[in-house]
């Protein structure tokens, strides 16, 4: 029997042994302050430098334009807040979506204490934004728009490119009135498998991070633009150009940088490894388990993400037996939260309730083989049949009779 | 909206698992639920119904009554819901049955709180899920008092009105308090009570303090 199954890599991976290798110089005799004159803390300025090059290569920009963070979270609050507090003057309106991550979430709901405000635009049943939407919540107060690259939960792949472009053309309109709209792209779950080139995108800035992509975690990026002025949250030294003081994670820089060019390097071929796997998992599934539904959009999705709510069970639940059985999993269920209310990106899709409650997410990767999702389609019907077998839901149903699936609420 | 987490992210218990090993115990090998097909034959004396699949937790409890002793004789379930809510009705379903069966006047009196001590204790996160239970249980003794002609010793859960414009009651708070809510602010973040109508606070507040000193001790 296989000990541990682990699909839970959008949550966070482990880190690559060749990351790792490149790391441990810095946690040992390297560990010289980059900021001092001696060669010790010269040698690790330079390993900075190197790092910041080769990020800089992956994202098609300047190394002066790759901004060191303590992880995605600090970068999304650096780039969202930072922007909006610089921009104050030319306006307070910032477009986010309602399926973002809490780091951006939160992010603006500060904003909205500082006398900022913030559309949070609807996103369709597969939890798409659209740009024609985008472009039309646009007021003259409008200072940014933030929309994420791929969604964390059920892997939609958003129209980064195509509402960035709209935004570039509205900016030129505009810019004799001397507006601008500034565009920010939470990049942390697409940094692996997606085309990251910030001239393709069109975005001013972009977050990522290391723990997404088999690098250390407690270190990011946020890529700026270099004429986009943003304040920094943290104050001291002046590392970072001024936007993120404190002695640098010397160690967490050069690993993520390797993490990201390793991850690139190998996204295509590995994108095709990860779709065929997830693929045949799923189809797996449904010959198994009757009354699935797959949440998020069929195409436009991560290669390794896997979402589904299975009907007449808790999520939770499932979670608990998986994890006996040496799977981790995920899920959009309340009860697996600190707050009682279920996901609110399934939410934002419109979803009812009870089917948020019975998600599950499966998300694959470098570690993942065919044995192992074969032995996921070995426990799952057991399981499935275990917990509906407990389950009241169905009881008031004739034999062989189905309930209906719960109904989308219509946007609009 | 908040997800911050408590300090206690593994679990109140410190405990590998997540929960203690009662719960798990109960939640892998649940006791006396109701098998596919066998309501029937099962003949209950009474049945409770709570919740709801799109609250997240829903409970059936069918009981079976000794009336010559008053006494709960057996006792089958069905749950939806997570880990907690499926051990909670697994051990409360022993509770009841065990050594000839609970008095029906005991039975009663049940409180959620009985259900977790039995458990050995839940994440403070997780009480929410094990209050079906009684409530269930209540439901389904009054379906037998109905049923068997004893309509005198039907509980009616009484539940008075605090805002007026609002209409919420005291149930509503006792609910806040057991989703998690501490001081007033989280409860009126959960309810909007009192706002619009000042002079209920203090009544709010009693009800708050209430409500933890009786789920939580504190």
């Amino acid at each position: 029997m296989l000990r541990q199954v682990y699909l839970d890599h959008a949550a966070t991976t482990y880190t690559d042994p060749k990351v790792t290798k490149k790391m441990s110089p810095f946690l040992t005799k390297e560990f010289g302050n980059p900021s001092a004159l001696y060669a010790l803390g010269r040698r690790s300025l330079m390993a900075i430098s190197g790092a910041r090059k080769e990020v800089a290569q992956i994202l098609a920009c300047s190394p002066a334009e790759v901004v060191f963070t303590g992880g995605g979270t600090e970068s999304d609050n650096l780039g969202i807040l930072g922007v909006a507090r610089a921009n104050k003057k030319f306006g307070n309106h910032i477009i986010t979506s309602k399926i973002e991550h809490h780091a951006v979430i939160f992010a603006c709901g500060q904003l909205e204490k500082e006398g900022f405000e913030v559309t949070y635009l609807e996103v369709d049943e597969f939890g798409l934004v659209s740009p024609q939407e985008a472009l039309a919540a646009i007021k003259p107060e409008t200072i940014l728009v933030t929309i994420m690259y791929a969604n964390n939960e059920i892997g939609t792949i958003e129209p980064i490119a195509e509402i960035g472009k709209a935004l570039k053309k509205y900016n030129e309109e505009k810019r004799k009135e001397g507006k601008r709209v500034f565009f920010h792209t939470d990049a942390c779950q697409a940094a692996g498998s997606l085309d990251l080139d910030v001239n393709r995108l069109h975005v001013d800035l972009l977050t990522l991070n290391g723990s997404k992509i088999y690098g250390p975690k407690g270190v990011g990026v946020l890529f700026k633009k270099k004429d986009v002025s943003i304040q920094p949250l943290v104050f001291g030294g002046g590392q970072e150009f001024g936007l993120r003081s404190g002695t640098e994670n010397v160690a967490g820089i050069v690993g993520l940088s390797e993490a990201l060019k390793l991850s690139q390097a190998d996204k295509d071929l590995e994108n095709k490894r990860l779709i065929s796997l997830r693929d045949y998992l799923w189809q797996g599934l449904n010959k198994k388990i009757s009354r699935l539904k797959l949440n998020g959009h069929p195409e436009k999705r991560l290669p390794n993400n896997l979402n589904f709510s299975i009907l007449d069970i808790e999520g939770e639940a499932m979670l608990l037996y998986l994890d006996e059985m040496g799977v981790q999993a995920a899920t959009g269920s309340a009860c697996d939260s600190e707050s009682l209310e279920p996901s609110h990106v399934l939410l934002a899709l419109g979803m009812p309730y009870e089917m948020a409650h019975g998600s599950l997410r499966l998300t694959l990767g470098h570690c993942n083989t065919k044995a192992h999702m074969d032995y996921v389609l070995k426990i799952m019907p057991g399981i499935v049949e275990k917990l509906r077998e407990l389950s009241p839901v169905h009881m008031s149903l004739k034999k062989g009779e189905d309930r209906p699936h719960p109904e989308y609420k219509k946007h609009k | 909206m908040t997800n911050q987490p408590n300090i206690d992210g593994v679990g109140d218990s410190g405990q590998a698992w997540y929960y203690s090993d009662i719960v798990k115990d109960h939640f892998f090998n649940p006791r006396n639920f109701m098998k596919m097909g066998e309501e029937e034959e099962f003949k209950a004396d009474g049945m409770g119904r709570v919740g709801s699949p799109a609250c997240g937790d829903e409970m059936v409890l069918w009981v079976k009554i000794n009336p010559k002793e008053d006494k709960i004789k057996e006792c089958r379930w069905r749950t939806f819901g997570c880990g907690s809510a499926i051990a909670s009705t697994s051990v409360l379903s022993v509770m009841i049955t065990e050594k000839g069966g609970m008095k029906l006047e005991q039975a009663l009196k049940l409180r959620p709180q009985d259900i977790m001590e039995r458990l050995g204790g839940l994440p403070s996160r997780k009480i929410h899920c094990s209050v079906l239970g009684d409530k269930a249980l209540r439901a389904a003794l009054n379906d037998y008092f109905h049923k068997s002609g004893q309509h005198e010793r039907v509980i009616v859960e009484g539940s008075r009105i605090i805002d007026q414009d609002l209409k919420i009651t005291d149930h509503d708070i006792e609910q806040a308090v057991l989703d998690g809510a501490v001081t007033l602010e989280d409860v009126q973040k959960k309810l909007k009570v009192g706002v619009g109508n000042p002079e209920t606070l203090p009544a709010i507040e009693e009800l708050i303090k209430f409500y933890k000193e009786k789920y939580f001790g504190v």
